[in-house]
């Protein structure tokens, strides 16, 4: 059984079907690209950590069709999925992954750390929460440049208890700074349950900090979509940092190294029931917006758009040597 | 010229490019309403408000990696650790964020952001607030690291800071905040990264310190003259970009070298000097390479104790004269 979506709170936030249908085709970009991307791993194409997204697909495609041109986004490791949905070239992200020339940053960064500035898609980090100060140090900037401008911090439950977590909350309340902190609660950090590594709720921390904190199901892509809009609103009505959690799960393990002896395959299994694709999909069909064929379609497009994907990054050249010191240093601008 | 403390001349330095440039603003630990652990700030929030001189929660990590952040999306930020021995909670986001994300986003990000921060022994503080790092920063690829010795190279060195592309950790000794200088007064002064200078020429050893051990250095060559030694005294200013053109080119002229830093000589950067001598130099050399360093303990508190910990004029002295 699918798990009913929740239906749109107000006219104005209702996406109409054209808008539904792009969310439908971006989260089975995302699954297939993902199920790719471990098969390429498989075959020795993408090495290193691949940390895949798949289940979590309603929270990037939610989120990050919320936001506007201008907004910023800076994001953790898990991050294939965020810059799929904010319009990042999945060929040049698949190149990234192969370490290739044509990758986002010449095959320098990997799975890990991926960006696309022209995109305002400022960056994967690596290293656990450490972006949280940095989306800070980006919502201070616009709101002392006077620009309509925020910055989306995404992360995982496993910040919550890194001091960068604690700090970036606080200072960004202090300062009123347009953030908002999108925490995807998918009940683990590697192997550790949520449960055991924090000492309350994560919208209570967040609320302790004096901001709008919302516990959302994020397998729900309208649910996910209305709330972050509500955020959006809120920041740029200069009314400082937004918190929201969104409850989702991931079906593989940590990253392509895990053995996964922490969860039963059960629990995977009662996740799989509540799927974000299969609930969008009977949303659409049970509202005649789509039928069999026209699902089929969007299978065949998303297919053709990662095979397409694969063979750009196979096709692009490995960096010359020569590039091995090169962008080191920031070299001086014309202004 | 004007003759100022160094902590004034950084100040002048601070406020010179904050009207020049209004993208610049600075965040940090009592650097508002206190004016500055140092005071190197006095008087910048009453002269440039509360929006562009901004006192922070004691939060390294956090408002390192706000700057970091501000950085990227356009501005000039400067934070002010108040010293080097709390920046190791911002170590994180130095080392990780403000020294990579131009080479790991292949030039798409730029972080120009200046972190200042006091160095050095002597106050007494002991361990835990006595440390000299300039090494460790100096280790990391991705950074500029500045450390002056004199009030003049402190403005022009912190003006340059501001016109760069990258982050640079600029380290100020505490010892000499107090010691004046002659200083320019022109707005467009500023000294490049990676020259060295010469502080004083001589023929029969040449003795290189950064920051506060220069002082050393230039005391133990007046007290070498009374033993007819000339030595040449070289203050490398930055580490990051290092100019080894100037000291291998003295070495090669004086075929002796002795190195003297506050920091401990285990791992420290007085090893790479002397590495990179006896790569570039071997032939030259009469005598192998001196290093003068902090003693290998955490810094006691007890005068007599930290004295001894500390390298002193005697100790350059005498490690001069062990290589004639
Ligand atoms: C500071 C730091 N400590 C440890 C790690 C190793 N590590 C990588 S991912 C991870 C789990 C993080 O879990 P979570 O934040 O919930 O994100 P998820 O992987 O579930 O998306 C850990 C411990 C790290 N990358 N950075
Ligand atoms: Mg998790």
């Amino acid at each position: 059984m699918t798990q009913q979506i929740s239906l749109p709170g107000s006219a104005m936030d209702d996406p109409g079907s054209e808008q539904l249908g792009l969310f439908l085709y971006q989260m089975q970009l995302l699954r297939r690209f993902e199920e790719k991307t471990g098969e390429m791993y498989t075959k020795g194409k993408i090495r290193g950590f691949l940390h895949l997204y798949t289940g979590q697909e309603a929270c990037a495609v939610g989120a990050l069709n919320a936001l506007r041109e201008q907004d910023q986004i800076v994001t953790h490791y898990r991050d294939h999925g965020h810059a799929l949905a904010r319009g990042v070239d999945a060929n040049r992200i698949m190149a990234e992954l192969f370490g290739r020339v044509d990758g986002l940053s010449g095959g320098r960064g990997g799975s890990m750390h991926l960006y696309d500035v022209s995109k305002g898609f400022l960056g994967g980090y690596a290293i656990v929460a450490a972006h949280l100060p940095l989306a800070v140090g980006l919502g201070l900037a616009a709101r002392m440049q006077k620009e309509d401008r925020l910055a989306l911090c995404i992360f995982g439950d496993g910040s919550v208890g890194e001091g960068e977590f604690h700090e970036a909350l606080n200072l960004a309340a202090l300062w009123d700074t347009p953030v908002i902190f999108f925490c995807e609660n998918n009940l683990y950090g590697m192997g550790v349950r949520f449960a055991e590594s924090l000492s309350t709720q994560i919208p209570k921390l967040a609320a302790a900090y004096n901001m709008p904190a919302v516990s959302i199901n994020g397998m729900d892509v309208l649910e996910v979509y209305r709330e972050t809009r509500k955020a959006v609103e809120h920041c740029s009505a200069g009314n400082g940092p937004y918190f929201i959690e969104a409850m989702t799960y991931r079906y593989r393990g940590h990253s392509m190294a895990d053995p996964e002896l922490y969860r039963l395959k059960d629990e995977i299994e009662q996740y799989r029931k509540r799927d974000a694709i299969e609930a969008l999909k009977q949303h659409m069909m049970e509202r005649g917006m789509l039928d069999q064929a026209g699902w089929e379609d969007v299978v065949r497009r998303v297919d053709k758009a990662v095979d397409d994907a694969v063979a750009f990054a196979d096709a692009s050249p490995e960096p010359g040597l020569d590039t091995l010191y090169g962008n080191l240093m920031a070299e001086p601008t014309d202004d | 010229m004007t003759e100022l403390r160094m902590r004034d001349a950084l100040r002048e330095a601070l406020r010179e490019e904050m009207i020049r440039d209004s993208r610049i603003f600075l965040l940090g630990e009592d650097i508002g309403a206190y004016g500055g652990s140092y005071a190197v700030t006095k008087g910048l929030l009453e002269e440039f408000g509360e929006e562009r001189v901004k006192d922070t929660p004691i939060a390294e990590s956090g408002i390192v990696g706000v700057g970091i952040g501000a950085a990227m999306a356009g501005l000039r930020p400067m934070v002010e650790l108040m010293t080097i021995n709390f920046s190791f909670l911002a170590l994180e986001q130095i080392v990780n964020s403000a020294a990579k994300l131009h080479y790991m986003s292949n030039g798409q990000i730029r972080v120009p952001l200046v972190i200042r921060m006091a160095s050095g022994g002597g106050s007494p503080l002991a361990a835990t607030h006595s440390h000299s790092l300039e090494g460790l920063y100096a280790h990391f690829p991705g950074l500029n690291v500045v450390c002056p010795s004199n009030a003049a190279d402190a403005k022009g060195l912190l003006k340059r800071a501001f016109r760069d592309e990258n982050t640079t950790i600029f380290i100020e000794h505490t010892a000499i905040y107090g010691v004046k200088g002659e200083v320019p007064d022109d707005p467009d002064f500023v000294v490049e990264f990676g020259k060295a200078n010469i502080l004083r020429a001589g023929s029969d050893v040449t003795i290189v310190g950064y920051s506060g051990s220069v002082h050393q250095a230039l005391r133990a060559a007046t007290l070498l003259e009374q033993d007819g030694i000339e030595a040449e005294v070289i203050d490398l200013r930055t580490l990051r970009p290092l100019d080894m053109g100037t000291v291998i080119a003295s070495v090669k002229k004086t075929n002796r070298a002795v190195i003297v830093e506050d920091d401990w000589k285990f791992g420290g950067f007085g090893g790479e000097l002397s590495a990179q001598i006896m790569e570039q130099a071997f032939d030259w050399l009469d005598a192998p390479v001196a290093r003068v360093s902090g003693k290998d303990v955490p810094m006691p508190y007890n005068r007599n104790l930290e004295f001894a910990a500390l390298p002193s004029e005697e100790d350059v002295v005498e490690a001069v004269l062990a290589m004639m």
